[in-house]
């Protein structure tokens, strides 16, 4: 997608040196042509913190999964692919990365369908518009940690709020049926307003006549909804899933505030990302540490990838 | 569809205008709202109450509402005897220096793949799409491992540079600025102005909304940023206020009524801004979040 982008904007670039109007032919181009050269210092300051900060702890986490690294990376010995083997081998490798993948599977369709709804509501309510937007975006400004202190209050069994408003007596945060749960309530209602400021402004790019055709033709309102503005926003929805797909996978804050930094009942609710920190920072086994976040690195790549050639796909069917 | 042209509409739609009549459908629709909002708002209004009780009543049995006894103890408190000051001003000087260094540093990289020449360049960019996919919580054990090389383990350089190099906003400023016409920056180049100059009068002020809205998403990803602080500090001087309240403030025996004021103190200024700003932080995040498509 890149490339292809940056070599077509060389194309107009080109054109348009060509078009300038003759007289001062020569030294105009001249100069054009020198200000387009020296490109790389406005990009070099990014680059510098960009290598630094990403490439190489990359490069770095790939030498450091083939040794056995401990906490200092000093006096580490090469160990071929013993620490990938072992990954393989190792339950809770498989058990934390089932509990990422069950927290996504949880999370995504929730959060686009409340997402997709309330954008509807804010969008269609005349009066105080202002208002839902606050009341619905709000948590989103919250810090995570703070928002996930607050449910692991709320569900807290007898001083919290969740089972006295239900009437209800559920162990939420002590019962494995119940932990993971928690942690998606709790990031419904912590992250649901990003996606709906996201669905609200692909709203208001959907034009009127739309509607007002429908209407003529005696559509109602669930027709219009169904027919319009469903397939109108497909592009935002699939963003919104790859979006969330892509950080649900990462999620880390709201499960360790909520469990007290430990794995959750019945070790229920340790995620992947959870994982690697206690066998880089707990265990100091750096290099096992680095070995399994490179594998998680490839499945995240994989998902990104796999969107990409998905939207490539449609790109050209739609053509 | 161009980043540029989303704008969020906002602001009192039916000012100066005839009110709107209150239909059945406007009125269970509003009614719905009220509902929902409702439901959004009670974690938070739970949160402020909580820590206008006092600890003992904060942790009666069955919970109420409102404070019986209202009283700014717990307020009082944590400027007392924490170090939330401190947290504090750390939270905003990490992110005022991240929301700096990144506006700068990702405006010229986007301009410089936009619009200028060099060797390597498709390549290069392609490198920058491929750092999209990592973060602190995907190899966070060999940046920090990185990091500590560098000896920036509790310090502010540690947690501010790694945040700095954010390839999404340099590729959100890099589509933002091929939108802009060439023939406004070649008619400058005629006159003999240099490439520096005509960034910085002619495209940064044509790019002021990006350019907030870049910003506004970076404050706030990094006001809230909880994982790579985490990481990097075990100093609680040092701490931003995400990782002092969760892990100073629940490590020994928590203060309910504390910890939500903590929690309010991390999160109202955010959302005080969000009042007085919304039109600019609504497009700014739609604006950011859409550009990925």
């Amino acid at each position: 997608m890149t490339t292809t982008n940056a070599e077509a904007a060389l194309a107009p670039a080109s054109k348009s040196i060509r078009s300038i109007s003759s007289g001062d032919t020569e030294s105009a181009r001249a100069r054009v042509g020198r200000a387009l050269q020296h490109g790389g210092w406005f990009v070099a300051p990014f680059l510098v913190l960009f290598a630094l900060f990403v490439i190489w702890p990359v490069l770095r986490g790939v030498y450091l999964s083939f040794t056995d690294a401990n906490v200092s990376g000093v006096g580490a010995n090469f160990v071929g692919w013993d620490n990938y083997r072992e990954a393989f081998d190792d339950p809770l490798v498989w058990d934390s990365l089932g509990h990422s993948a069950y927290f996504t599977l949880l999370v995504v369709p929730c959060i686009t369908v409340l997402a997709f709804l309330m954008a509807m509501l804010a969008h269609h309510i005349e009066r105080a518009k202002w208002l839902w937007r606050l009341c619905f975006f709000a948590p989103f400004l919250l810090p995570s940690t703070v928002a996930s202190n607050l449910w692991q209050w709320l569900f807290n069994p007898g001083t919290g709020m969740v089972n006295h408003v239900l009437g209800i007596d559920t162990p939420w945060l002590t019962d494995k049926s119940t932990a993971m749960l928690a942690v998606v309530i709790t990031t419904l209602w912590w992250t649901v307003g990003f996606s709906f400021l996201l669905y609200l402004a692909a709203l208001q790019t959907i034009p009127d006549h739309l509607y007002e055709a429908a209407k003529l033709d005696g559509a109602n309102a669930w027709h219009r909804m169904v027919h319009i503005t469903v397939p109108m926003l497909r592009n935002i929805t699939g963003l919104v899933i790859a979006l969330q797909i892509l950080a649900s996978l990462q999620v880390f804050d709201q499960a360790v505030v909520i469990y007290d930094f430990g794995p959750g009942p019945e070790e229920s609710t340790r995620t992947f990302v959870q994982y690697t920190l206690e066998e880089g920072f707990t265990s100091y086994r750096v290099g096992y540490a680095s070995a399994i976040s490179i594998i998680f690195f490839v499945i995240i790549a994989a998902v990104a990838l796999g969107r990409m050639w998905l939207l490539r796909k449609r790109e050209e069917g739609v053509r | 569809m161009t980043a540029t042209q989303i704008r969020v509409k906002t602001g009192p739609v039916g000012a100066g205008k005839v009110r709107k009549p209150w239909t059945a459908g406007q009125i269970v629709l509003t009614v719905v709202g009220v509902a929902v909002s409702a439901v959004w708002v009670a974690p938070l209004a739970w949160a402020l109450f909580t820590s206008l009780k006092s600890e003992t009543e904060a942790v009666e049995v069955p919970p109420h509402w409102l404070p019986k006894v209202w009283t700014a103890q717990a307020w009082k408190a944590i400027f007392e005897t924490g170090n939330i000051t401190n947290w504090f001003v750390n939270s905003l000087v990490v992110s005022v220096c991240v929301t700096v260094v990144v506006l700068l540093v990702s405006a010229l990289a986007g301009y410089g793949f936009a619009r200028t020449e060099f060797r390597g360049k498709g390549a290069l960019m392609g490198l920058v799409m491929a750092g999209l996919m990592v973060s602190p919580a995907v190899l966070g054990v060999p940046l920090f491992s990185t990091v500590q090389s560098m000896g920036m383990v509790d310090t502010y350089w540690g947690m501010i540079l790694p945040q700095c190099a954010p390839a999404a906003m340099v590729y959100i400023l890099y589509k933002f600025f091929q939108g802009i016409p060439r023939e406004l920056e070649e008619a400058a180049f005629i006159d003999g102005a240099g490439r520096w100059r005509v960034f910085f009068t002619i495209i940064v002020p044509l790019s002021r909304p990006s350019l907030s809205a870049v910003g506004i998403f970076t404050f706030i990803a990094s006001w809230n940023n909880f994982l790579w602080p985490y990481m990097v500090t075990n100093n609680p001087d040092l701490m931003t206020m995400p990782n002092g309240i969760a892990t100073v403030m629940n490590s020994y025996g928590i203060q309910w009524a504390q910890l939500m004021a903590g929690g309010l103190m991390a999160g109202l200024p955010l959302i005080i801004v969000f009042v007085f700003f919304q039109r600019q932080i609504v497009s700014g995040v739609a604006h950011t979040g859409l550009a990925g498509q």
